[in-house]
């Protein structure tokens, strides 16, 4: 058991995974190794497969196979509110904020999975735009404000993989710059995150490594230390 | 005798009591059939058969173990309940996220057959169960009479009713059903149980249903039959109000009761007509029903 406690498991390790929505193959054999406290982007163009490789983790797809490791623990058969439990937050593209419920409400919807999470003083301090809009319907914040909401929602219950989808989406320079200085913050305090990322720039310098998705597999791995050298194939693949 | 419109005062506020009476039965079975269809997206036409269940099961307690009345009230629906869940774990979750129409045909079929045994046991001519002691009687209030069991009906109604708005919009356990109604694979992706909260979740509506149906058990003839009765005007009621908002199905179901009961005052020929005719009516000017979001 100590053994087992004290041993370095990879954070997320996925071989060959293929995804299906009905009869469409999204994912052709995906192959990542992320390790414990290091970000991860997923780069490439709309509808390379980045969204659902997020979605398959959760498995949140229609059918999957291969293997999906977290934290040593094969995934491929645990039920979709079970993978939470293993320290898993994510945040969904167009951010999932419900209308129904208050800004407090949306706050404390996730359950705690693991201890170590944020209290809502620290959440509040944070984010003191979502205290003061607390009582407020939770789509009736602004953009920014909303995806703030999205990722402190998943800061609170202590998970210690973000998966963040596209998370900078149609927001302003300086919410986007806020949002840079919160992963970094959260990087330091030895979290791992995954970030999907249309916005290379803003990803960039925040990132240990690359992954470039396209067709349903991953075709580049690029280090940050290997951006600069590596730059052109980057933008062949992004097409920027 | 003082009169309105050419009617006695006494007539017409009889009639208003039992448009009232009618009405909290169709707030609580309407409440139950939006609760149901937030979240499984189904419309529960075993709705009515749940509601006969309670009954039945009222006069079915009492004949058989001599179950009283206040038991009763807490017990068949919980049986009920129980039944809900079966019912929503062994057919109703193989079909999920199918067409409409197969929750539709499911849930119909599930009411035939219930409807189907209990007639063949029990016949079609009612079964009888006797006011308890305690609501033999009533209170003059000088322009009507007040039967007690009335009273108490409306007040158990509706503190049912308003515990339930209450749950589900101000509880944290509320907040689970509010935001599965709108996104469940995003609050599965939070951890939360969503294939219990579903089946729980039926359970419930069908207990809403099932308490009717023991608060109708002394005042209305109690056969196998009574839910498919009631479930035709409660589907109305439904249309009017729009499925999905809680304290619209709860506000329609009174409202259509009363409107019922006036009706029968100024007009009787129409009153069974007349919920159907605000139907239509609703339907030309507010597709979506009067509480109803645009979906």
């Amino acid at each position: 058991m100590s053994q087992n406690a004290t041993r370095e498991y990879d954070q997320l390790r996925i071989d060959g995974l293929h995804a299906f929505y009905g009869e469409s193959h999204i994912l052709h054999g995906i192959d990542l190794v992320v390790k414990r406290g290091e970000l991860v982007t997923l780069l490439g163009r709309n509808g390379a497969g980045r969204s659902t490789t997020l979605k398959a983790i959760m498995n949140m797809v229609g059918r999957r196979t291969g293997s999906i490791m977290i934290n040593g623990e094969e995934t491929m058969s645990c039920a979709p509110h079970n993978i939470a439990r293993l320290g898993v937050g994510y945040c969904p593209e167009h951010r999932g904020i419900f209308a129904s419920l208050s800004v407090h409400e949306n706050l404390t919807l996730p359950p705690i999975v693991r201890s170590g999470g944020m209290g809502l003083e620290e959440i509040y301090t944070m984010f003191p735009n979502l205290y003061e809009r607390r009582f407020s319907q939770g789509t009736k914040l602004s953009g920014g404000e909303q995806q703030m909401l999205a990722l402190a929602r998943i800061l609170r219950t202590g998970a210690n993989m973000l998966l963040l989808d596209e998370i900078t989406e149609g927001l302003a320079p300086v919410i986007v710059e806020k949002l840079g200085e919160v992963l970094v913050d959260l990087k330091n305090k030895g979290l791992t995150i995954i970030l999907v990322e249309q916005n290379f720039h803003f990803a960039a310098p925040l990132a240990d490594r690359h992954y470039v998705v396209e067709h349903g597999r991953i075709v580049e791995e690029v280090s940050a230390g290997e951006l600069h050298a590596k730059q052109s194939v980057l933008d062949r693949y992004l097409g920027v | 005798m003082s009169m309105i419109f050419g009617v006695p005062m006494a007539v017409l506020s009889g009639q208003l009591l039992i448009g009232i009476i009618n009405g909290a039965f169709y707030a609580l079975l309407s409440l139950g059939l939006a609760v149901i269809f937030g979240l499984l997206k189904i419309i529960n036409f075993a709705h009515g058969a749940m509601y006969m269940l309670g009954a039945m099961g009222t006069v079915i307690l009492f004949d058989n173990l001599g179950v009283n009345y206040w038991v009763a009230l807490f017990l068949a629906p919980v049986l009920v309940g129980i039944v809900g869940v079966l019912v929503e774990y062994f057919l109703l979750r193989r079909i999920a996220g199918q067409d409409h129409i197969y929750s539709l045909l499911l849930t119909f079929g599930v009411a035939l057959i219930m409807q189907g045994i209990l007639t063949n046991i029990y016949g079609v001519s009612g079964l009888r169960y006797s006011m308890p002691d305690m609501f033999k009687g009533g209170v003059n209030l000088g322009f009507m009479f007040l039967p007690y069991y009335r009273a108490w009906v409306i007040v158990a109604a509706l503190l049912v009713c308003f515990g339930t708005w209450f749950m589900i919009e101000k509880t944290k356990l509320g907040a689970y059903l509010r935001a599965g109604t709108e996104d469940s694979q995003l609050m599965q992706g939070f951890g939360i149980n969503v294939p219990l909260l579903v089946s729980l979740t039926y359970g419930f509506g069908v207990m809403l249903a099932a308490f009717a149906g023991v608060l109708a058990a002394p005042i209305y003839s109690v056969t196998p039959v009574m839910g498919s009765h009631i479930l035709i005007v409660v589907f109305a009621v439904v249309v009017i109000g729009g499925l999905g908002s809680i304290g619209g199905a709860i506000i329609t179901g009174v409202l259509m009761g009363v409107v019922e009961g006036l009706t029968k005052t100024f007009y009787p020929p129409a009153s069974s007509a007349v919920i159907f005719l605000v139907m239509v009516i609703v339907l030309m000017i507010r597709p979506h029903g009067l509480f109803g979001k645009e979906a």
